[in-house]
């Protein structure tokens, strides 16, 4: 590992550039193994399945201490209602960091970039880390930026759908764009599609629904650290150009060289 | 805006043709297409598609899996009242059945709420007859307020009031509206429903997007299987659900497949629904609408609730029982006889002994927290 490789947000140094999940397992159980397995530091929770005082049902409990909770805004459909949400987990001592999702549309889980903005904007003021959930377009990730996100996460497909970078060229665009570091979130399905977002550049990936439904979450989260790792050795490493078109035996400029040659 | 022309249009377009005209080869094809519309669910839903259950199966499971997860949502029905105007001609409260009607004080309703939150159950479902007089939005409201601190969120299944009236309860802390249409068969509606406020097919269509427009976060309709052919029933139950789910994209739609069970009345099913018939009519939902909540109740036995719990099952009732204040004491006679009668807890075990995660919390209130 390249250890000048550094990967801090919000002031916290990341030793892994997986961000995984807590929602769909069938049993919560996994979810501390596959923290292990898979070597990922930052998880995110949906604060509507928190509770604290469950009797016999506490997400919460199957966390890891020493990963760093990133609390999303699942279920809020307006800035309002994600700043509601943010708060409340702050109180409920999920620390500072937030994933803010802004979705009024149940049949794809496209998030709204409006008010997705307007509630980083209110939250980044009040001294959030804030991590906003968004569909890759530059202007809305501008105005994230602007409006003080920590790292812009664009989808590369619709949350849970598992098929892959379908956003690509969008998201290659943000990556070259902006500054802030890009962590691609949803829709990717297997670890290649991973490690394809890190070769092209992404800070990071979040991957949930393809590490909880598989059929050995512990084995797939596994294989999803070792493919984040090696995109971004990949893209460290400066992979050497890729020729679209054969070298052509008698070249359209070689007359060039000839009548250089004869001069 | 409304869905009542479509249903109307549905109620007067028998299927039967259209079921003929469908062949083996196009439900393979539809099983497979990544987008089913209006018509594929037609051809999933026809007697042609019934030898493909397997495929349909495996289909329906992958689109929960993704969707969903491993996990099913519980919740309970507290009924706190049974007085009724209605005259349904199949149900256990309807006004001319000789039971004891009884309407829970608010001590009652408190006290049977800490027994169902001492099972752990966050979700929890209200429910009354309808006699607004008895049991009018007040009550609710009443009701509502004693059980918030109880429970992250609390849905209705009452009678049909209007987008003012569930606003009052959405600001209350009511976040969820159960309502059946029964039947979308106007003509055997009137039938069944001789005398009583539900008479009016009309209110009650449009009683889900009332409460859509009203800010509920999940809207719950079904039909009464049972009454009538149910293909017919749940593909008008299926595209209504699609028309909720376009007009009002941030409601999350459900929709309960409930069969008839033997209740206090004699009114018995006209026509019964097989189990293959039930889980042909949800894998076909399922494949429709791949977001799609869906609630299977305790009506249905408890060997046959775990087997359906891939093909796309989302919210399961369970600890449940029919009786006014059945938690907290000895129950009386409840609107229909359940089949499951597991505790939460025996529930909870049977759901991880088959792969499954039960959640029992999925909603954080937001109301007076900014």
């Amino acid at each position: 590992m390249n250890h000048t490789d550094i990967f801090e947000i919000g002031g916290k140094r990341l030793g892994s550039r997986l961000f995984t999940g807590t929602g769909k397992y069938g049993n919560d159980a996994l979810i501390a193994p596959v923290c292990e397995s898979s070597g990922s530091e930052v998880i995110t929770v949906a604060l509507r399945r928190v509770d604290l005082d469950g009797k016999v049902d506490n997400v919460m409990r199957h966390i890891p201490p020493h990963m760093t909770l990133l609390p999303n805004t699942s279920g809020a459909r307006n800035a309002d209602e994600a700043v509601r949400i943010a708060r409340l987990a702050r109180a409920m001592g999920c620390g500072d960091w937030i994933k803010i999702e802004v979705i009024s549309d149940n049949r794809y889980l496209l998030p709204d970039g409006y008010e997705t903005a307007k509630a980083t904007q209110i939250l980044a003021r009040d001294g959030f880390v804030v991590l906003p959930y968004m569909n890759p377009d530059l202007y809305v990730a501008r105005s994230l930026a602007d409006a003080g996100a920590a790292a812009i996460m664009p989808l590369g497909a619709p949350i849970g759908t598992n098929r892959g970078l379908r956003t690509e060229e969008m998201i290659r665009i943000l990556i070259e764009e902006m500054e802030l570091p890009i962590i691609v979130d949803a829709g990717i399905g297997t670890p290649s599609q991973a490690c394809q977002a890190m070769e092209m550049g992404a800070a990071a990936c979040l991957v949930n629904t393809a590490i909880a439904t598989a059929a050995d979450p512990v084995l797939m989260g596994r294989a999803f650290g070792r493919a984040v790792a090696a995109g971004r050795e990949a893209w460290l490493a400066g992979p050497g150009a890729v020729a679209t078109l054969a070298q052509a035996s008698s070249p359209l400029t070689g007359f060039l060289d000839q009548t250089e040659g004869a001069s | 805006m409304s869905f009542l022309p479509e249903a109307l249009r549905l109620s007067q377009t028998p299927l039967q043709l259209h079921f003929e005209a469908v062949s083996g080869n196009d439900v393979r094809r539809i099983v497979g297409q990544e987008h089913v519309d209006a018509a594929g669910f037609l051809a999933l839903l026809s007697p042609a598609a019934a030898p493909h259950l397997e495929a349909m199966g495996r289909r329906a499971h992958a689109l929960t899996l993704r969707n969903f997860g491993r996990t099913i949502s519980l919740f309970t029905p507290l009924y706190v009242s049974n007085h009724c105007a209605n005259h349904c001609r199949y149900c256990g409260f309807a006004a001319p059945n000789t039971i004891p009607r009884s309407q829970l004080s608010l001590d009652e309703v408190r006290a049977e709420g800490q027994a169902i939150a001492s099972t752990g159950l966050k979700h929890l479902l209200l429910l009354t007859g309808e006699a607004p007089r008895k049991a009018g939005v007040e009550y609710l409201e009443a009701c509502v307020r004693v059980l918030r601190p109880l429970f992250p969120s609390i849905s209705l299944e009452v009678y049909p009031m209007e987008t003012a009236d569930y606003a009052r309860l959405v600001q209350a802390g009511v976040d969820g509206l159960t309502v059946f249409q029964e039947t979308y068969d106007p003509v055997l509606y009137a039938q069944l429903h001789p005398a009583g406020p539900k008479r009016d097919y009309t209110f009650r269509l449009n009683t889900p997007q009332r409460g859509a427009e009203a800010g509920m976060r999940v809207v719950n309709i079904g039909a009464l299987l049972g009454l009538t052919d149910w293909r017919q029933e749940i593909y008008a139950t299926g595209l209504h659900a699609a028309w909720l789910q376009k007009r009002y994209p941030g409601v999350d739609v459900a929709v309960s497949l409930p069969r008839m069970r033997p209740h206090a009345g004699a009114f018995q099913p006209a026509c019964v629904v097989s189990d293959r018939e039930l889980v042909q009519a949800m894998t076909a939902l399922r494949i429709f609408l791949p977001r799609l909540s869906i609630t299977i109740s305790t009506r249905e036995a408890p060997d046959f609730r775990d087997n359906i719990l891939p093909l796309g099952v989302t919210r399961m009732s369970a600890g449940v029982s029919t009786a006014v204040g059945g938690h907290a004491k000895p129950a009386e006679t409840g609107q229909f006889e359940i089949s499951d009668s597991r505790s939460v807890a025996e529930m909870k075990e049977s759901l991880r002994k088959r792969g499954y995660q039960t959640i029992f919390k999925d909603w954080e209130p937001m109301e007076g927290s900014a």
